[in-house]
C-alpha cells in the first residue's frame, strides 16, 4: 500500500505540490491526469524519493520514504518507475540493460540474472532483440526495455511517467499495450497519463490534478462521464475532443 | 659547402640501445598515464563536489598544468623540489611532471566527457535502486571513458614526446637520453636524431593504429 498524506513540494517559490492525500491499495491501477505543470509527474518522483518534499508523509508498505533511517536503494527496488524519456544505457545490450541492476543490487548471480531478463523481454515482446545495442531499437521498443528493466527487479509497485508522450503516435499503441497487458495481470500501477482512452479503459480510479492539487478522483466513469468539479469538467471536454 | 658525409651504418649499429631506452620511454608513458587517468577521475570529482577547497585543487592543477610549458612542470618536479630539499631521481622526476600534465588535460577531457551524458542517465540508474557509486561506476563512467577515448590516445602521444624533456633534467636511458648519449660520443648527430624521431614516429602510430582497434572492439554500440 502506497499512503500519501498532505504531501507539500516546492521548487524555489514554485509551489507544485500543495497539499497531496491519497492511498493506492496494493492491485490497484491509478491513473493520474492533469495539465502540464499540475505537479503530477513530482509526485512519482517524491514517492520513490528522487525528489525530497517539504512536508507530508509518504509511506509504502509501512515504510516511510523521506524518514532519515530509509534506505532509499533498497525502498526503490520495490518501486519501478519509468520515465517519459526511457533512458536506455547505451553501452550495453538490450538484455545488458535488464541483467544491470538485478545482479548489481540484488545480488543475483549471472546465469539466473539473464533467465529473468530474457523472460521480462519476452514478456514485452522483445525477446528477439536481447543482444542489440538500443540504438538499433525504435523510441517504443526502447520504453518497453525501460519497463522490462523496471519489472526485472520484482517490484511490487510500478510508476510510469507519461511513458507514451515522447514517442511518435505511431508507436503509442505498443507501449499502452504493454500497460494493458500488467494491469490485466494484476500489477499495482501509478500512471501519469495523457492517454485518456486508455485511462478510462484501465484505470480502477482515475485523479485529476489541477495546479498541485488533487482536484478530483474517482472511478472512471465518474471522471470522465460525471465529473463533479467544473475544472475536471472542462480538463475532460477539451481533451476529448 | 655541404661536406657532410652520412653514416647510417654507424648509427644503425646504435640502434639496440636506442630500442632499449625507447622501452623506457614506452614504460614512462604507460606509467604516467595510469596514473594520470586516476588522478584525472579524483580531480573530477573535486571538480563536480560542491566544496570549495576540492574545487579550488583542480582548478589550480588544471590552470598549471594547461598553461605552463611541460619542461616547467619537470623542471619543478626536479630542481623545484631539491630547493625544499627533496631529491627524486631523473627518473621519477620525469614520471612525476608528465603525469602532472597528464593529469590536467584529462581531468578537462573528463568533464567535457560527463557533460555530455544526460543526467537522466544516473537517475534511471539511482531509481532501479543502484547507490550513487553503483551508478557512475556501470552506467556514467563506461560512457565518459568511451567519449574521452581519443582524446586519451592524442595525450598518450603526448606522454610519448614529452619524455624527451627528460634530457634537461639528466634522464639518460630514455630513447632521447640514450639518443643524446650517443651523439656525444661519435657525433653523428644527424644520423643518430633522425634514427631518434624515426623511432618516435613508430611508436606514436602503434599507439593510435593500436587505439582505433581498440575502440572498435570496446565499443560496438
Amino acid at each position: 500500500m502506497i499512503e500519501i498524506e498532505n504531501v507539500r513540494k516546492s521548487f524555489g517559490p514554485l509551489e507544485v505540490l500543495k497539499g497531496i492525500d491519497l492511498t493506492v491499495q496494493k492491485g490497484e491501477v491509478l491513473t493520474i491526469i492533469g495539465g502540464s505543470g499540475s505537479g503530477k509527474s513530482t509526485l512519482l518522483t517524491c514517492i520513490n524519493g528522487l525528489e525530497p518534499i517539504d512536508s507530508g508523509r509518504i509511506k509504502v508498505d509501512g515504510t516511510e520514504v523521506h524518514a532519515r533511517g530509509t534506505d532509499l536503494n533498497k525502498l526503490r527496488t520495490k518501486l519501478g518507475i519509468v520515465f517519459q524519456q526511457w533512458n536506455a544505457f547505451p553501452h550495453l545490450t538490450v538484455m545488458e540493460n535488464v541483467m544491470l541492476a538485478p545482479r548489481k543490487v540484488l545480488g543475483i548471480g549471472k546465469a539466473e540474472a539473464a533467465a529473468i531478463a530474457e523472460k521480462q523481454l519476452s514478456h514485452v515482446g522483445l525477446g528477439d532483440k536481447l543482444d542489440v545495442y538500443p540504438s538499433r531499437l525504435s523510441g517504443g521498443q526502447q520504453q518497453r526495455m525501460a519497463i522490462a528493466r523496471a519489472l526485472a527487479m520484482s517490484p511490487g509497485y510500478m510508476l510510469f511517467d507519461e511513458v507514451t508522450s515522447a514517442l511518435d503516435p505511431q508507436l503509442v499503441g505498443e507501449v499502452l499495450d504493454t500497460l494493458r497487458m500488467l494491469a490485466s495481470e494484476g500489477m499495482t500501477m501509478i500512471c501519469v497519463t495523457h492517454e485518456m482512452k486508455f485511462a478510462r479503459e484501465v484505470s480502477d480510479r482515475v485523479a485529476f490534478f489541477s495546479k498541485g492539487v488533487m482536484a478530483e478522483i474517482g472511478t472512471p466513469q465518474q471522471i470522465f462521464d460525471a465529473p463533479q468539479n467544473p475544472e475536471t469538467a472542462a480538463f475532460v471536454k477539451m481533451t476529448q475532443n | 659547402m655541404f661536406s657532410y658525409t652520412f653514416q647510417w651504418k654507424q648509427a644503425l649499429a646504435k640502434l639496440p640501445l636506442m630500442l632499449d631506452g625507447a622501452l623506457v620511454t614506452i614504460e614512462i608513458a604507460l606509467l604516467s598515464m595510469a596514473i594520470g587517468i586516476v588522478l584525472a577521475v579524483v580531480l573530477t570529482g573535486f571538480r563536480l563536489s560542491n566544496n570549495r577547497f576540492l574545487v579550488a585543487i583542480t582548478t589550480t592543477w588544471v590552470e598549471l598544468a594547461r598553461n605552463t610549458p611541460a619542461l616547467f612542470q619537470i623542471y619543478m618536479a626536479h630542481f623545484g623540489v631539491a630547493s625544499f630539499g627533496v631529491h627524486f631521481s631523473p627518473y621519477v622526476s620525469l614520471l612525476i611532471g608528465i603525469t602532472f600534465n597528464n593529469a590536467g588535460y584529462l581531468s578537462e577531457n573528463f568533464r567535457g566527457a560527463l557533460k555530455a551524458i544526460p543526467d537522466t542517465q544516473a537517475r534511471a540508474a539511482r531509481s532501479l535502486g543502484m547507490s550513487a557509486v553503483q551508478a557512475f561506476g556501470y552506467v556514467v563512467l563506461p560512457q565518459m571513458l568511451r567519449i574521452a577515448f581519443l582524446p586519451m590516445t592524442n595525450q598518450m602521444v603526448w606522454a610519448i614526446l614529452m619524455t624527451s624533456l627528460g634530457i634537461t633534467v639528466g634522464m639518460n636511458f630514455d630513447l632521447y637520453g640514450v639518443t643524446q648519449d650517443l651523439n656525444a660520443l661519435t657525433f653523428r648527430t644527424f644520423e643518430l636524431f633522425a634514427l631518434a624521431a624515426v623511432i618516435f614516429y613508430v611508436m606514436t602510430k602503434i599507439i593510435q593504429i593500436g587505439a582505433r582497434l581498440i575502440a572498435t572492439r570496446l565499443f560496438r554500440y
